[in-house]
């Protein structure tokens, strides 16, 4: 029965989060372009384009190979697993263990691989573009985002998230500054790492100044709503991520009534309304900057992470 | 009596190249050479798993050989016998690759001779149990080793290569004399057994780690060391090659393992750990940097040894920090972290450099600049290529991520050392080992998507076709392996736990194969916990359901075309990203500093009908600060004692006769 | 010990370390500005909140005159300078920022490293404010080390300063009349300083220590 009920939470995780997905990604859409005052896509625009694109056929350069259709499928899955295996409403999530957060990143840099070999599969100067920037701005972000782990695993001792979010629950973690720090630290490689402003714009088709977009230009019908979902996942992973390690409240913990697992789900739309709103907000007041500022930008951000896990050193050992 | 059958298969593998020198020119002795090194090396393979697995009480036995009064001492214990499984496996599948690929040979009398007697050396540095035999073997192994480096020595490159191999060997076994010197004391007891029981004094010791670091460090590829091996390794054919990338600089590890966790022992002092983990941080780093500037696909894989090489020492110093501090559980993650990763990297660094030697094969080639679409007429090697670059990018669920892993979690245990220099260092050196990772992943995308994907860039290129099946068997096996240990690493924790508890003392890393769905547990169950095999079902699954459902329910009519490109598709492959170009972000933001890298453009003005010329200028900073400084004095010193070639035969007499009176009065003064 | 009051004098003494290390990101001199009234706003929340842990009210008087002077009097007044010389546009090419913050890491340990120890045996909250005080002090000679711009060569010293202040108040106090000649003595240096500016502008055409270089006398190279 206990085994049931945990196959049932991590089914209906993944299956949430797929459908929420293309909604976040409405929300900021419209949030943006409201903020612009124009009055914007449907919030349901996303899911129409999706399904729109699998309904299409698929168009294939002459010189893809079959990397380039296999990858989509492979990115797909490696991120809604990684996504999957953050706790989102609840904060005891059975599979958990199955992979720590070291190895979540370690998911979404298996999705960059592939989506930077796609990238280069066709030939074309603007998918080698896109791939070889795609790489340096990760090369950056990758360690930033295990400073953050190595901060986290010094409070918590452990790198698995639901230990980790059951810890953030307690009293125990008190104000630190190590943890402004690694959430400094972590809103900056979440936002060079889904491709926002100012790091990469979502939005842009000027050939020059994007990164993501540039990679997957060759994609089309089934292949390209799979990227596309795999993005707007990605995005969702991110907040799910921010959310469960700095702002824990309201999540459910193991062996509450279904109340309570509603109670937990409210919350968690709830951080991610306001995530998404911080975002817009934040996206709509800054210009995007050079791409050789972008190094600057995220090895900042390694060294705050690294910082903060200096410091936590210091108060530790006090 | 499994030593004795051992020793005498090692000897086997010399009768066969004294065999080979004889028959090289006769047209299928290679095809046999390499058959029956294949068939020696399982053998050897299966009874060093035997031995491992069966956790079989050290075998000794002595020989009459050597030095009289010494003789040579052999010894298999848990240590040797999981690094002859590692050197064996390599040579298995290396021969295996090399019975298809030994063919396109120019001159197989430079190769067939030294390849299984290099195969012996190797093998009989693993079993060595006294200071002679071991040096001996050591040598034998160097030599042989460089012997294949010049099998192609018309090329002045790698001449060049050799002459520095020459060199940097020498050194290394210099520094080991010294160490063995140092161990075996004033009583001169060269034997390891005797050594293990010895005292040293703290400051013999530390010289001694320092000399096994330079001895060693210089054999596998520690920077500052590593200069030679980027030129050698590429240099001999590419089944020599993986052998020397994948197995020989493990045979370097384990001397390093053997002398300064067996023989030095007990007390470590804290500092050693610092200095190894140190050096490990800064080789990892370096290594791969180099590696992403290099656009020729075997010295790129060769500046990758010395990443993952960097990476091997980071859990040897872990292991030592703890050690010296008596946290033995910890020091049981560290080391076993480390020999996961020395198997791991021979695995898929021996997959990829047979996968270049296929690409070589088929085009000739190893430029990436003149490669590019290999993926259509060699699909198969494409595929084991693949895997291979995403095992060593570290991408779960293959065996790379799971030996970093292993290495991050030791980093993780690092804040309950009491040195304040290790607490701050420990993160540091896991903020380098996280950069070199995610370099390391790039680097990959590179040579795979250069050199496989994209359009051909040269005729040749576009000519390829796939490689024999040999050669495919062999990639084959190598990616397989590379999968199951990252979705079974539980079984190799368990299997490596005898070399661990015996460098240990005694401690090892909890039984894994006990865990629920073999799940990897380090620590304890409240720590962090990692499952291969679950990662990969889930991804199979989702991969394949999403496929299924899209293709019945939604569309699966797919249409050629030219590519989209923005609407400016380029004819010209020579338009396409090339190796230089991936690489340039990168080499803004990371070689600018570290190998002072400036770019150059020349544009003609307008009108004027010459070329626009593009020049990078790099610096190799180790070379030109340490190396070249000591070239340039050694020449000076030279240039300076020239002019004694040309005195009469009186000034010489009388430079001997004055060279004897000082050390004359040197001794009635010393007295 | 590790209280509320402990975590929050740790955030804040923190804080200013981290807000250290933005002066350090920022290349445009406004931006500058804004950050180092942040880091003396920070100064003035943390020297207030050591005054009520330690029940010491002159350091209330400090934490005023930081919070009136040096988060308030001295950015608005170098605002104005920048503004009326005209180099409000000017970007400061900053040599590698992750080359600086590196830097700075590594100043931020030694400063742990070299103050832990000496200061074994005093309660957590001194040892950390003056380990973190003299990372601050460390991270403000880093900027004026690597700054060309007259203005942020001020900023780098003023941050300094604060470090100094931050220690002070960790330290148990140092006397009141200590702590308001030091106040007024930085008024008088930013006064100077500022003519000084005004000067140098008139004399070379630019507040670019760099240019300066060239009328040293001296071997040059």
């Amino acid at each position: 029965m206990a085994l049931m009920h945990d196959h049932l939470m991590q089914g209906g995780q993944m299956l949430l989060l797929l459908l929420l997905a293309p909604l976040l990604t409405g929300w900021v859409r419209t949030l943006k372009a409201q903020l612009l005052r124009r009055r914007g896509p449907s919030l349901l625009q996303p899911y129409r384009d999706l399904l729109k694109l699998l309904r299409k056929e698929v168009v294939l350069a002459d010189s893809a190979s079959w990397l380039f259709r296999v990858a989509p499928y492979l990115i797909f899955a490696a991120i809604w697993v990684a996504a999957a295996l953050v706790p989102t409403f609840a904060s005891s999530l059975p599979f958990s263990w199955s992979a720590d957060l070291i190895a979540i990143v370690a998911l979404l840099g298996t999705a960059r691989f592939f989506l930077a070999l796609a990238g280069l599969d066709v030939g074309t100067s603007f998918g080698g573009i896109g791939a070889s920037r795609e790489m340096m701005i990760a090369s950056l972000a990758e360690p930033a985002m295990l400073m953050l782990v190595f901060t986290l695993s010094l409070l918590a001792g452990t790198t698995e998230l639901s230990a980790v979010a059951r810890f953030m629950l307690t009293a125990d973690v008190g104000l630190r500054v190590s943890l402004a720090l690694a959430l400094l630290a972590l809103i900056m490689v979440a936002i060079a790492e889904n491709a926002r402003i100012p790091v990469d714009n979502p939005a842009t088709h000027l050939e020059l100044t994007m990164v993501h977009e540039a990679m997957v230009l060759e994609y089309s019908g089934r292949h390209l709503a799979l990227i596309e979902l795999a993005a707007s996942l990605k995005l969702l992973l991110y907040l799910s991520l921010l959310g469960c390690i700095f702002v824990p409240w309201g999540m459910t913990t193991a062996g509450e009534e279904a109340t309570a697992y509603l109670l937990g789900v409210a919350a968690y739309l709830a951080k991610l309304g306001l995530g998404g709103l911080l975002l817009a907000l934040f996206e709509t007041s800054i210009a995007k900057m050079r791409v050789f500022r972008v190094d600057q930008f995220l090895s900042a951000a390694l060294m705050l992470g690294l910082l903060g896990a200096l410091l936590l050193f210091v108060s530790r050992s006090l | 009596m499994p030593l004795s059958l051992l020793l005498s298969l090692s000897m086997a593998l010399l009768v066969v190249g004294l065999h080979a020198i004889s028959a090289a020119r006769r047209t299928g002795r290679s095809q046999q050479t390499y058959g029956i090194s294949l068939v020696i090396c399982v053998i050897l393979l299966g009874m060093a798993l035997v031995h491992l697995l069966s956790a079989a009480a050290p075998a000794t036995l002595i020989l009459p050989l050597g030095l009289p009064w010494l003789g040579a001492h052999f010894r298999l214990d848990a240590l040797s016998a999981f690094f002859l499984m590692v050197v064996n496996l390599g040579g298995a599948v290396a021969s295996l690759f090399a019975l298809g690929y030994g063919q396109h040979e120019p001159a197989p009398g430079r190769v067939l001779p030294f390849y299984p007697a290099f195969l012996a050396g190797m093998n009989l540095v693993l079993l060595a149990d006294d200071a002679f035999t071991f040096l001996f073997a050591w040598e034998f192994m160097s030599l042989s080793s460089w012997a294949l480096v010049m099998a192609h020595h018309r090329e002045s490159a790698n001449t060049r290569a050799g002459y520095l191999y020459l060199v940097m060997a020498c050194f290394g076994t210099l520094a080991l004399l010294l160490a063995f010197g140092l161990l075996a004391g004033p009583q001169g007891g060269y034997d390891f057994a005797t050594i293990r029981t010895a005292e040293m004094t703290p400051g013999l010791a530390a010289l001694a780690l320092i000399l096994v670091l330079m001895g060693t460090g210089s054999k596998a590829g520690l920077v500052p060391l590593h200069v030679w091996l980027p030129l050698a390794h590429p240099a001999a054919p590419s089944h020599v090659s993986a052998l020397m990338s994948g197995v020989m600089t493990k045979v370097a590890v384990y001397g390093f393992i053997r002398i300064v966790f067996d023989l030095l022992g007990e007390p470590v002092a804290w500092w050693w750990g610092g200095l190894v983990l140190g050096l490990g941080g800064i080789t990892a780093v370096l290594g791969v940097l180099y590696a992403l500037m290099q656009h020729d696909l075997k010295r790129l894989l060769a500046y990758h040894t010395v990443e993952n090489i960097g990476i091997i020492f980071i859990g040897l110093g872990l292991a030592l920090a703890f050690q010296g501090n008596q946290m033995y559980a910890s020091a049981a993650l560290a080391l076993t972290a480390a020999l996961f990763h020395v198997l791991n990297h021979s695995l898929f660094k021996s997959l990829l450099f047979l996968g270049t030697g296929a690409v070589l094969a088929a085009t000739g080639e190893r430029d990436m600049e003149r490669l590019g679409g290999l993926i259509h007429p060699m699909p198969w090697t494409a595929l084991a290529f693949l895997i291979g670059a995403a095992a060593i990018s570290a991408l779960p669920p293959l065996n790379g991520f799971a030996s970093e892993w292993l290495t991050f979690q030791a980093i993780l245990l690092t804040p309950e050392l009491p040195q304040w220099l290790l607490k701050f260092l420990a993160p540091a050196v896991g903020a380098l080992l996280a950069l070199s990772a995610a370099l390391a992943a790039a680097c990959f995308v590179k040579a795979f998507g250069i050199t496989f994907l994209g359009r051909p860039r040269s005729p040749a290129a576009a000519q390829a076709c796939e490689t024999d099946r040999y050669s495919l068997t062999a990639l084959f096996t190598l990616a397989t392996l590379c999968l199951l240990a990252g979705i079974l690493p539980g079984l190799v924790v368990d299997g490596l736990s005898p070399a661990v508890s015996l460098l240990n003392g005694g401690a090892r890393l909890p039984v894994q194969q006990s865990q629920p769905w073999l799940t990897l547990v380090p620590v304890v169950d409240v720590k962090s916990t990692y499952n291969g095999l679950l990662v990969l079902l889930f991804m199979a699954l989702s991969g394949i359901l999403a496929a299924v459902l899209i293709h019945r329910f939604a569309s699966h009519g797919v249409r050629r075309s030219p590519a989209w490109d923005c609407g400016f598709p380029d004819v010209n492959p020579a338009a396409q990203y090339t190796a230089g170009s991936f690489a340039q972000p990168i080499r803004r933001v990371f070689g600018s500093v570290v190998f002072q890298a400036r770019e150059q453009v020349t544009m003609p003005p307008p009108g004027d009908g010459r070329a626009a010329r593009f020049e990078v200028k790099m610096r190799d900073p180790v070379w030109d600060y340490g190396y070249a400084p000591i070239t340039a004095a050694v020449i000076a010193i030279s240039n300076r004692f020239n002019h004694l070639q040309y005195l009469t035969i009186r000034r010489y007499l009388s430079l001997v006769f004055g060279a004897l009176v000082l050390l004359l009065l040197g001794m009635a003064l010393w007295r | 010990m590790h209280g509320l009051e402990f975590d929050i004098a740790h955030l804040l003494a923190g804080g200013m370390v981290v807000i250290s290390l933005l002066l350090l990101y920022q290349d445009r001199l406004y931006a500058l500005l804004k950050v180092f009234a942040l880091h003396s706003l920070t100064l003035a929340l943390a020297v207030g909140w050591q005054a009520h842990i330690q029940e010491a009210h002159h350091l209330y008087v400090t934490a005023g005159i930081a919070l009136v002077f040096k988060a308030i009097v001295i950015p608005i007044a170098l605002y104005r300078i920048v503004r009326q010389l005209g180099i409000h546009r000017t970007l400061e090419v900053v040599g590698g920022v992750g080359r600086d913050m590196l830097a700075g890491a590594a100043l931020v340990a030694l400063a742990i490293l070299v103050m832990l120890p000496v200061t074994a045996g005093t309660d957590a909250v001194a040892r950390e404010d003056l380990a973190f005080a003299l990372a601050v002090v460390l991270l403000g000679l880093l900027l004026m080390v690597n700054r060309h711009n007259a203005v942020s060569l001020v900023i780098g010293f003023m941050s300094l300063e604060n470090g100094l202040v931050l220690a002070a108040a960790g330290a148990r106090g140092m006397p009141l009349a200590v702590e308001i000649s030091v106040a007024f003595s930085v008024l008088i240096a930013l006064i100077v300083i500022g003519i000084f500016l005004f000067r140098i502008r008139e004399r070379f055409d630019s507040v670019d220590m760099q240019a300066m270089d060239a009328f040293r006398g001296g071997r040059r190279r």
